[in-house]
Formats: C-alpha cells, sequence, structure tokens
C-alpha cells in the first residue's frame, strides 16, 4: 500500500470510529456503564458483604464493553473495577470468573485469544485496584457466546465484552 | 436415510452469482457463474441398470454433480441427453458434436450377487472418437455406489486434467442447532459433496476447528464440554477418544496435524498468552515454538513438514507468518489487506489461503507463491472464514453467512464456481476437507 493511500485509509478510520462513539452517546442502553448512580457508601465497618452484590449500584454492573480488536478498559469502566476489586478485597474468600467474548468479526481461534486478553486485561485492573490474584480465573469464549446475532456495530457492540461471574460470594 | 442424517440433512443449493442467491430456492443443480468459457463440456449419460428394483444411486447424475462443481467442467444436463447409448460401439458420435460436446461417458451397473453391484464405464473423446479409458470397478455393495461414482469421476478428472480428482474424499464440519443455553455442536463427516452425513461427537457447549489425520482415521478439535478450551483426538471409526491437551488454566486451541500425523502443532495460553507448541503424539512431548506476547494461533504445517505458518498479531494486526519448526525468529508473509487470518496451504505449498480483512469486509483470498505473491479473492465476503483446501487445491471450502444462518460453500479454486451447503435447521461451520481416501 502506498503511502496516499494508507493515510486515506486512515481518515476513512477515524471517520468511522467517530460515528460509532457519536452512535453509542445518543443511545444510553447497553454500554454505558457511566450512566450509573456513584457507588454509595458502604456498610457502617466499609465493608461489603455478599448482600451487596444484589443491591449495589456499581456491583451489580457485572459486564465490561470493548473496542473492536482492543482489549483496553474504558474509563467508564474504572469506577467498575474499583468496587469489584474492593469487594475482592473486603471478602477473600470470594472468587470470580472473568469470561472474554468478543463480536463475529475475524476468526474463531484469533477471537479466543482475543478473549483471553480482554478477560486477562480486567483481571489486571482488579488487581492493580488490590484484588489478589488467586481469587480471578479467566476463561475465553471467543466468538461462541454472543449475545446478539445481527450483523452489525449496534449488535457487535453488546458481543465485545468481559462478564463478571462471582463463583463463590 | 437413518434419523440423526436426516436431522442433519444438508441441503446443497445452487448460486448464481459472486452475490449470494436467494435462500429459497433448494435443488441440486450448480449453477455455472459466468466466465466459464475454459470450462471442458462432457456428457455423463444415465448408466444402464440391472434388473429388478431401481439402485438408490444415479451414478451418472453423482459424477455430473461432481463435474459441474469443480469448476473444470460443464456437463450435459440430464433432459438435454437425447439419446442413451451404455457402451462405445453404441455412441453416435456426430449427435454428441453437434452438442459441442469434448467428451461422452456412458455404462452399465450390473448386479454382482450378494447384494453388491458392478460398474463399468467408458470415457471417449467425441472429436477424436477414440476410448480414453474402459474400466470395470471392483463389485461394491449398493450403498457404496456414490463412492464408486465419486472414484470413476476422480478418474475421468485425472485422466482429462492430468490431475489427481479429489471427488471421493470426504468433509468434517461443525453445526450448531438452537438458541441460548439450548445448544447443541455436532461434528459431522460427510462425502465431499455433503452427502452421507455422520455424527462424530456430539456437546451442548462449542466445538470447533476439526482437523483431519494425514490418513483419513482421526479429527483433532477443540471442545468447550469441560467448560473450557480443551483438544480432543477422535477415532472416525471406533469413536475412541483421545484428550490431548485440557489444561484449566488459558486455551486449548488450534490443533494441526504434522503431515507424517506423528505432531500435532497447537496453541496454548497456559504460560499467560496463547504461544505456538508442537507436541510428539505417541510420548505426549510438547516444545514451545514461539515467545512473543502477542496472540499466536491457528497453525498449519508446510507440506514438506519443516515450517508453520501461523496467525499472528504481534505487528498490531493479525497477520500471516511463518517459523521453521526448529524454532527462529518467524517471518511475515502477508502485506496486503488490513488483516490475515487462518490460512491453509495446498498440497505442494504454492498457495495460501487465507481470510482477509478490510474493514468490515472479510473475505477468502489466496496468496500464490508461485506467481510472485500475487493474491486473488475467491470469495464475496462479508463475512467469510475458514477456508480449507481440497487435497488436489482445485476446490476449496470456506463458512459464510447468511442472516443468522452459518453456510458452507464449496468453491473452485478460480473462484468462479461455487455451490452452497445449507443445514436445513441452524448453524454450519468451520469446515475441513479430508485427505484422499484409500478405503
Amino acid at each position: 500500500m502506498n503511502k496516499t493511500a494508507r493515510v486515506a485509509l486512515v481518515a476513512l478510520l477515524c471517520v468511522g470510529a467517530a460515528a460509532c462513539s457519536k452512535k453509542q452517546e445518543v443511545k444510553p442502553q447497553a454500554p454505558a456503564a457511566e450512566q450509573q448512580a456513584p457507588a454509595p457508601a458502604p456498610e457502617s465497618n466499609g465493608k461489603y458483604t455478599p448482600a451487596d452484590l444484589q443491591t449495589d449500584a456499581c456491583l451489580r454492573q457485572r459486564v465490561v464493553y470493548f473496542d473492536f480488536d482492543k482489549s483496553e478498559i474504558k474509563p467508564e469502566f474504572q469506577q467498575i473495577m474499583a468496587c469489584h476489586a474492593k469487594y475482592l478485597q473486603d471478602r477473600p474468600t470470594a472468587r470470580m470468573r472473568l469470561e472474554g467474548n468478543t463480536d463475529e468479526r475475524g476468526t474463531r481461534e484469533y477471537n479466543l485469544g482475543l478473549g483471553e486478553r480482554r478477560a486477562n486485561a480486567v483481571g489486571s485492573a482488579l488487581e492493580a485496584n488490590g484484588a489478589s490474584a488467586s481469587q480471578i480465573n479467566v476463561i475465553s469464549y471467543g466468538k461462541e457466546k454472543p449475545v446478539c446475532r445481527e450483523h452489525n456495530e449496534d449488535c457487535w457492540s453488546k458481543n465485545r465484552r468481559v462478564e463478571i461471574v462471582y463463583t463463590a460470594e | 436415510m437413518s434419523k440423526s442424517s436426516s436431522l442433519f440433512a444438508l441441503v446443497l443449493l445452487a448460486v448464481a452469482s459472486l452475490v449470494a442467491g436467494p435462500a429459497a430456492a433448494q435443488s441440486l443443480n450448480v449453477d455455472i457463474v459466468g466466465g466459464l468459457k475454459t470450462a471442458t463440456p462432457i456428457v455423463v449419460v444415465p448408466f444402464a441398470q440391472p434388473q429388478g428394483a431401481a439402485l438408490p444411486t444415479d451414478v451418472a447424475d453423482v459424477m455430473r454433480n461432481d463435474f459441474n462443481r469443480s469448476g473444470k467442467f460443464r456437463s450435459l444436463a440430464k433432459s438435454e441427453i437425447v439419446e442413451q447409448p451404455t457402451q462405445g460401439s453404441e455412441i453416435k458420435f456426430a449427435t454428441w458434436r453437434l452438442l459441442k460436446q469434448d467428451y461422452i461417458v456412458v455404462g452399465r451397473i450390473t448386479d454382482a450377487g450378494d447384494g453388491k453391484v458392478q460398474v463399468e464405464y467408458e470415457l471417449w473423446d467425441v472429436n477424436k472418437q477414440q476410448s480414453l479409458l474402459h474400466q470395470q470397478m471392483p463389485p461394491a455393495p449398493v450403498g457404496d455406489l456414490r463412492g464408486v461414482a465419486h472414484q470413476i469421476a476422480d478418474l475421468i478428472y485425472q485422466k482429462i486434467t492430468g490431475v489427481r480428482g479429489a471427488f471421493w474424499t470426504r468433509i468434517a464440519y461443525i453445526t450448531a442447532v438452537g438458541s441460548g443455553n439450548n445448544m447443541t455442536y455436532s461434528l459431522i463427516v460427510a462425502d465431499s459433496d455433503g452427502y452421507n452425513p455422520q455424527v462424530v461427537a456430539r456437546s451442548h457447549e462449542a466445538l470447533l476447528t476439526p482437523r483431519w489425520s494425514p490418513d483419513g482415521n482421526k479429527i483433532a478439535y477443540v471442545s468447550f464440554e469441560s467448560g473450557n478450551s480443551a483438544i480432543y483426538v477422535q477415532d472416525i471409526t471406533t469413536g475412541a477418544r483421545t484428550l490431548i491437551s485440557g489444561r484449566s488454566r488459558g486455551i486449548n486451541g488450534a490443533p494441526a496435524w504434522s503431515p507424517d500425523g506423528s505432531r500435532l502443532a497447537m496453541s496454548l495460553s497456559y504460560q499467560g498468552n496463547p504461544e505456538l507448541y508442537i507436541m510428539n503424539v505417541a510420548t505426549r512431548q510438547e516444545t514451545r515454538l514461539t515467545n512473543n506476547l502477542a496472540i499466536d494461533t491457528e497453525p498449519v504445517w508446510a507440506p514438506d513438514g519443516q515450517s508453520i505458518y501461523f496467525t499472528s498479531d504481534r505487528s498490531g494486526r493479525p497477520q500471516i507468518y511463518q517459523v521453521p519448526v526448529s524454532g527462529g525468529t518467524p517471518t511475515r508473509i502477508t502485506f496486503q489487506g488490513q488483516s490475515n487470518y487462518d490460512c491453509d496451504v495446498s498440497y505442494d505449498g504454492k498457495q495460501i489461503a487465507m481470510v482477509q480483512s478490510n474493514g468490515n469486509v472479510y473475505r477468502i483470498a489466496i496468496l500464490d507463491q508461485g506467481l510472485g505473491g500475487q493474491v486473488r479473492y475467491i470469495s464475496p465476503g462479508p463475512l467469510d472464514e475458514s477456508p480449507s483446501f481440497a487435497p488436489n487445491a482445485s476446490m476449496l471450502l470456506y463458512a459464510s453467512s447468511e442472516g443468522r444462518h452459518g453456510v458452507l460453500y464449496a468453491v473452485s479454486d478460480d473462484g468462479m464456481v461455487r455451490q452452497r451447503l445449507v443445514l436445513s435447521d441452524g448453524d454450519v461451520r468451520e469446515p475441513s476437507w479430508g485427505p484422499y481416501r484409500t478405503h
């Protein structure tokens, strides 16, 4: 590819990306964590209890969404990382499984790798916030477990996700 | 047809152009895409039948479909076959010259006793009025007549093109039926034209990446039945199954047989991220081949067994690399398209088929190393994947997507003729073309 073509291609990609992010801002549902109320103060001794998993606005959020072919945790999910990490810290016997998923684009085996990379990114963010690695299990389903089956970005954005599953509370 | 095979019966659908046709047209016809002026015209006259009950298989029809699917031949439609000679002495060559046929096949099927039949066929050059082949096939059970037809088609294909035919081969693929938490995945083995589907393995969790052993007796594949991915090898005749890699930590994926069948390459991430390993199947000894923070996966052996092609995103996006089996620094071999994934290599090592993406369009591309790295597309996209060469590289299988359904296509190596294999209910995906058969 020559330089001009490459520049043109990058420009096209940028236009596409801008359109996508704009679309997500208009739509409040699905991958929009920043809309939620901030986490309420934990109970009196300052520690989470299993009951908080059902009631706490932050802990109830168990899905982290990603950009295409990316595994960076977006800023709007930092708060979720912090509260789940605190939960793991407060409850040393708690265990969680991080299930990495991708959209349908790209091959199945490559997407297994990408899903794992995303789940590992969530695991690292939790550890950076104080969780212990021994509390976290990572698994990748690649593109095998989509929650949405349409062939469009709206659907793809819902499938590019890591699901947080507590296996011990 | 048994209950299970009718449940999973494949419907072969013809596709009229490089743009996918409507899903409603269900027939066994193959529509030829334009640009096939070079396809050789051949007429396969209905074979004479033995006395008694009609045979379950129309041998000539099976052969006609084989020839049409190959893209190398254009067989005269049954309705246009105006005369029905069953041996060479009965052929009126003027008739077939008028119909612009280059070759004519005639034959007869006789009762061989014990539920067996014997097929005899002749291939003639219409213009030279010359016999090219005249052969009696070994007696075969009536139920194996499709196989006999494929074998004859292979012999004729080789006589005319000089290339060994690959119609008498099998394919493997995965079907997914159901929705949500109620899915059934099946690993299926079928004839190369989609007939005689047999379930090899079944699971409520995902199955993927079936890969034939070089002797055609076993299939390696990935199953999520234990919760995590795990690699198994299963004997397709006995059903005996061996766990090859089932580590609870990380991915156990992308198995690939060495050309001699003694080793399996695979992608494992138990040491942190997906890396390539080679396992000696007999000793279970594992050697790590790559060492990079990127995703290294989808290994495929070069035909000489000396190097491995694989997918890696070490340069930022997925691309195809080649690394010596003895280790060393991988060499990037794809530079066209935004990303390239999941390659397959032709038997002679000259052609590398892969998934190439540009924006949201994923097409099957062939990198021709014999033509100085020229790349050609053989599928229209937008979500095509899993290319798999026939053992003679004259055709490929790949997976595509139509609406919410996964479908398979068989395509000639020039992309000009495609045939669609659709599962009546659910997804069909992950095709893998088996080796030449010996039994």
